[in-house]
């Protein structure tokens, strides 16, 4: 079984980042890695390639600056090759653009049987990708995976929901985004780090995989103002008289917890 | 207690500007690596170390390994037989080692980087790998073809971990002291019979086997050192395709109830209860200390390495705590509100020392693993002999320096601490009892001291040392060209080099006439040698954070803190060496002018 993860190459979320004053997005002119969210698609592409006895799992990236230190990582973990779009003409562009981006390097993937993403980027954060990606594609849109079996051609998916989860069967192939923490991602082993470096990255410009972008100004997406997160506010002190439990009962049911 | 972050910043930058991993990946052996793996390999293993081996340190300190007296079995602290199986199966152990015998064929130097980040953030657990490869350096120097081919790949992949045997209860310091036994058998085995004490992972549930190296006389060895010869016990005996077989004769009957490192079984190991262990001889008979001495370098740098790791953790700790911690109004504050301690100029002076001393700590350990590197590999015969002189001068200075400061920074983490640094569950109180054993084992610091003072100094006639100190003056017009920014260093350092450069030669000519007074300094003269040798790496790294900053490349705050952190260290640190002439100086009979009597008052 053939699949393709979607895999963004993000700023280091541990290294303080920085907004551009005049794009409202992050700075990326640091080096980039795999974004944790992503590393559960890569997993998961792993085992299911793993459970149908063969094939390759193919990584899609569109990123700045030729950056591969993210691609490597997946491709250390696993994966069979590596797809990348970085064009400067991409800069700016939005989350429509970037799903372009995307259907078009995977158009050049023969033989997908499974799309997988995640549910939302961590630093974007916008959860609109995935989506539009199925629709650019014609193929049909599975999200909030918290697992995936395939049999036959016919993908099963436990979509995660508030309540609990729905099961969903879809025909191959599709696009499923895969909810963070629903697999453990392995490390790469110091072979698949050695490996890694000889498996293929594909680098493509805009014109390749058929998009002209419009970059900020073709956008039709703006960022309009970045605040400051509230302060944290001083916590609610309970008392507990004899009617504490009751009292943190009520308090998770008013946020819904329980 | 904050969590472990693997230091790859400034690890980075000993890499890229103090080091040189491109010269090293062009000699033939390190000819497929490149110096991009080297750096994703470490990258990898950090964020591994960091998730999976940094949480397992307290526990370990908690839980202890355990001896079952029953079975003699031991049973390792919570995660650290699964962390160690990730370690294992994802091949990290093999990193250094020859690709002929399933190693990565990395230079040593990426190795001892990693080893960093592995006893930084669990001692305990680093000593496992650690005593392997002190077993696998002396399998690969020593052993037979057959022998390597049969021990040395399971090791490498860590599917068999090794220990080194030397200590008993009479002979420690004195290994030429020791009594184990070793009969030789007309099948060409041995039988060993004897006590071993303080034997590292001399027994654990994290391997299915253990190879034991061994020193034990034979029926006529000569006494003292000419009389030593080096086994291998394998716990689980093995068939020549490596299948496993009987159980040896050989069983760890207690742990110890340790300082520290309290998740490292410290063993005593009884050989020979039914009869006799079965040994292999490596090598000949009676050149066990010889073979000892050729895989020491790598040994003692591993353990001043130990020094640095701890004390980068304790520093992580420390840091974080004077930024959350306030009290009292730092000069200049607002009237009203407490200020975070490190805006306290005493707590900044423990910062900066701590700061300070750990740079020149993985300068020191880093280009020492260079050094190594360079004795093994270079294509130059006589360059890499150059260089395997340069390591022996420097491994007394490497070991005893970095684990005397491990224990120094570790105490200062205490100290920044406050009250709290002295209640267990800060999590500080570990690193300092952890660091404590480091001047101990592996030869204990005076020996160290004695190393440098007796055969180190010596070296081809005194001509080692002497081109160490040249190379330290050639810094010189470098500095000097860095104009009023590396003004202090420059002046520093020289002064601080003449008074080493004095106060050597006077070791040296008091050692050839009477050697109780070079004995006698020998202590003050390695902190000494040290402290110089640490300071010329502080300069270098001023000198190229400078180049940086004028070239325009790389984070401009950094550099200048490198500066800035250099100049400390060449102001503050560096000049205790013109203290320590008088004691260096004072002789052997200030310290016998009293009687063993007269001691009790
Ligand atoms: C030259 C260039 C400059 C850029 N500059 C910026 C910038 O300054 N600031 C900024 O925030 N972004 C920048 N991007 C990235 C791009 O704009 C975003 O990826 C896009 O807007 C998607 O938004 P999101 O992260 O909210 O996606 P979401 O919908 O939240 O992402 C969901 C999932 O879709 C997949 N996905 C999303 N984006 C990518 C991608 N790029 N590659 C592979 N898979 C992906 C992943 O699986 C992801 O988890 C740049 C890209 C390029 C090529
Ligand atoms: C946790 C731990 C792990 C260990 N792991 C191992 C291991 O895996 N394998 C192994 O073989 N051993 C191991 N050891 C033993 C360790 O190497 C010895 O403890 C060490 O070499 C010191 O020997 P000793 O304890 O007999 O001290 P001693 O030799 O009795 O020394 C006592 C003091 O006397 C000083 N001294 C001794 N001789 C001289 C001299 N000639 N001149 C000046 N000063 C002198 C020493 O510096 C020291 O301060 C371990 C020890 C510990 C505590």
């Amino acid at each position: 079984m053939n699949i393709v993860v979607c895999v963004k190459q993000i700023p280091d979320p541990a290294e303080p980042g920085a907004l551009d004053p005049n794009t409202k997005t992050l700075k990326r002119d640091t080096k980039l890695i795999l974004d944790e969210s992503d590393a559960y698609g890569v997993e998961m592409a792993l085992q299911l390639a793993d459970a149908a006895g063969g094939g390759e799992v193919t990584l899609v990236s569109m990123a700045p600056n030729n950056e591969t230190a993210g691609l490597r990582t997946a491709l250390a973990m696993g994966a069979a090759k590596a797809i990348l779009v970085s064009d400067p003409s991409l800069q700016g562009s939005d989350a429509l653009t970037t799903s372009k981006v995307l259907a078009g390097a995977i158009k050049r993937v023969e033989g997908a049987d499974l799309i997988l993403t995640a549910t939302e980027s961590s630093d974007g954060y916008t959860g609109t990708v995935p989506e539009q990606v199925a629709e650019l594609l014609g193929l049909p849109s599975v999200t909030f995976a918290k697992s995936i079996a395939v049999e036959g051609s016919t993908v099963k998916v436990e979509r995660q929901t508030e309540a609990g989860y729905d099961d969903v069967e879809c025909p191959t192939p599709c696009v499923v985004s895969v909810t963070a923490g629903v697999v453990e991602p392995r490390y790469p082993s110091f072979k698949g780090i050695m490996a890694a470096k000889s498996k293929p990255v594909d680098e493509l410009s805009a014109a390749d995989v058929g998009v002209t972008a419009g970059g900020w100004a073709g956008a039709g997406q703006e960022i309009v103002a970045v605040e400051q997160a509230p302060a944290r506010e001083a916590g609610e002190v309970v008392e507990d008289d004899g009617t504490g439990a009751e009292k943190i009962v009520a308090f998770l049911e008013n946020l819904r917890v329980i | 207690m904050a969590a472990y972050r693997p230091p790859l910043q400034d690890i980075r930058f000993v890499l890229d500007e103090l080091v040189d991993l491109d010269e090293l990946c062009q000699f033939e052996s390190f000819k497929h690596v490149d110096p991009d793996s080297i750096h994703t390999a470490i990258e990898e293993f950090a964020r591994w170390t960091a998730e999976v081996v940094a949480p397992l340190n307290r526990i370990g300190d908690l839980e202890g390994a355990v001896h079952d007296p029953e079975t003699n079995t031991v049973r390792t602290a919570p995660g650290f037989a699964d962390a160690y199986a990730q370690f294992r199966d994802a091949g990290w152990g093999a990193v250094p080692f020859e690709a002929d015998y399933g190693g990565g064929g990395f230079p040593w130097l990426a190795g001892i980087v990693m080893q960093e980040i592995m006893s930084a953030a669990n001692l305990s657990l680093s000593m496992c790998p650690l005593l392997t490869q002190g077993a696998i350096d002396m399998l690969m120097a020593h052993g037979s073809e057959a022998q390597r081919e049969l021990f040395v790949p399971r090791m490498v992949t860590g599917q068999w971990t090794g220990t080194m045997n030397l200590t008993e209860p009479e002979a420690g310091s004195d290994v030429g002291a020791l009594r184990t036994k070793a009969v030789p058998q007309p099948d060409g085995t041995y039988r060993i019979t004897g006590t071993k004490i303080f034997i590292t992972f001399g027994e654990h549930d994290m391997a299915e086997n253990i190879i034991h190296l061994v020193l034990a006389r034979t029926p006529d060895a000569p006494p003292g050192t000419k009389g030593i010869s080096c086994f291998i016990v394998p716990k689980f005996l093995v068939d020549d395709d490596g299948n496993l077989g009987e159980r040896n004769d050989v069983a760890c009957v207690s742990i110890e109830h340790k300082m520290g490192v309290k998740a490292s079984p410290t063993c005593v190991m009884s050989f020979g209860d039914e009869g006799g262990a079965v040994g292999y001889l490596i090598g000949n008979e009676n050149e066990g200390m010889r073979y000892m001495f050729t895989m020491m370098n790598n040994a003692r740098l591993s353990v001043g390495l130990e020094g640095l790791s701890i004390a980068e953790r304790a520093y992580q700790d420390a840091l974080e705590y004077a930024q959350e911690r306030k009290q009292g109004r730092a000069v200049g504050a607002a009237a009203g509100v407490q200020s975070p301690i490190i805006e306290h100029a005493d707590v900044r002076r423990m910062l900066l020392l701590m700061k300070s001393i750990i740079e020149a700590m993985r300068a020191l350990v880093y280009t020492q693993a260079e050094t190594i590197d360079m004795a093994n590999h270079h294509p130059d015969p006589e360059l890499r002999q150059y260089k395997q002189l340069m390591a022996e001068l420097l491994t007394p200075v490497v070991k005893g320096w970095c684990t005397d400061m491990g224990v120094e920074v570790t105490s200062l983490a205490v100290q920044i601490y406050g009250g709290m640094g002295y209640i267990e569950e800060s999590g500080v109180p570990q690193h300092y009892r952890d660091a404590r054993i480091t001047p101990i084992y592996e030869g204990t610091n005076g020996i160290q001291a004695l190393d440098l003072v007796m055969r180190k100094l010596p070296l081809k006639g005194g001509e080692v040392v002497t081109e160490h100190l040249s190379l330290i003056a050639m810094l010189d017009p470098a500095l000097l060209r860095g104009g009023a920014q590396l003004a202090s260093i420059r002046s520093n350092l020289a002064e601080a080099l003449t008074t080493l450069a004095d106060t050597t030669h006077w070791v040296m000519a008091e050692g050839a006439t009477d050697p109780r007074q070079a004995m006698a300094g020998a202590t003050p003269y390695l902190r000494m040698f040290s402290l110089v040798t640490a300071g010329a790496l502080m300069a270098k790294t001023a000198l190229h954070a400078a180049e940086r900053l004028d070239a325009g490349t790389g984070d401009a705050d950094a550099m200048r803190a490198k500066i800035a952190t250099a100049t400390f260290f060449c102001a503050q640190v560096l000049p205790q060496v013109h203290g320590l002439v008088a004691p260096v100086r004072a002789g052997h009979d200030q310290l016998f002018a009293i009687g063993v009597e007269q001691f009790a008052h």
